[in-house]
């Protein structure tokens, strides 16, 4: 498939690591994808968070972030790779294009639909009111 | 285990009116009001799975997902916030289980 579908990585290293190691697992990982073929769209470090549950006896975790353009076979060798490192806790790819698009047209539907019907006032806050409604039926 | 339900019901914001407005003759009179899905009236279209303080509004103590019957979500939206649950779970934003 040769369509571009965007990923977003999240994965939770060791607490115990150094940030500047933090940093080298992160630029090791980009360079991954890159190698691959893929894009990398945005990196962010959420940093050390409190675990909601132990996992490898640990209470805390370092989160990273990842946003990967690409076709799916840099993730398959990313995935490899962390698998087998043992200073990443856990890992988890979202593709999150579809889900987008989705609420991108959910979007779009909503403005067409009100330009459709210009209400005004009362009127509308009813018609808000109604829409929930049927929408929970 | 079912007054403990009830219990866990009324701790939430969620629940307060609706419980009074289903009591006549106790407490303030209302009108019984459907309840109205959050997520509908804020027009949100993505409910995302880092969002941990949002999600944390419907698990209760115990882990477990919010019914709707309770919250009062749509179908829809409850579906997307049962899937950026279980994806939090995952990823240890949330428990499984708790205690």
């Amino acid at each position: 498939m040769a369509d571009k579908r965007t990923y977003e990585v999240i994965f939770i290293v060791n607490p115990d690591a150094e940030d500047a190691e933090v940093m080298r697992l992160s630029e090791t990982f980009q360079k991954i994808i890159t190698d691959q073929g893929g894009a990398i769209s945005k990196t962010e470090m959420m940093g050390r968070r409190h675990l909601a549950y132990e996992i490898n006896h640990k209470r805390d975790g370092i989160y990273v972030l990842l946003e990967v353009e690409g076709s799916g076979k840099e993730i398959a060798e990313l995935e490899r790779r962390m698998r087998v490192n043992d200073r990443i806790l856990r890992y988890m790819t979202i593709r999150v294009d579809e889900d987008r698009r989705r609420a991108d047209k959910l979007k779009d539907r909503r403005a067409r639909k009100a330009k459709r019907r210009p209400l005004r006032g009362k009127a509308r806050a009813e018609e808000s009111e109604t829409e929930a409604e049927e929408a929970a039926a | 285990m079912s007054t403990n339900f009830e219990e866990r019901e009324s701790s939430y914001g969620f629940e307060r009116e609706y419980e009074r407005a289903g009591m006549p003759g106790r407490g303030p009179r209302r009108m019984q009001r459907r309840k109205i899905c959050r997520f509908c009236i804020d027009k949100v279209d993505l409910i995302d799975y880092k969002d941990v303080k949002l999600l944390q509004s419907y698990v209760p103590e115990r882990g477990k997902i919010l019914p709707r019957r309770i919250s009062g979500v749509c179908a829809t939206h409850q579906r997307m916030l049962a899937e950026a649950i279980k994806r939090a779970r995952n990823i240890a934003f949330l428990p499984y289980a708790a205690d």
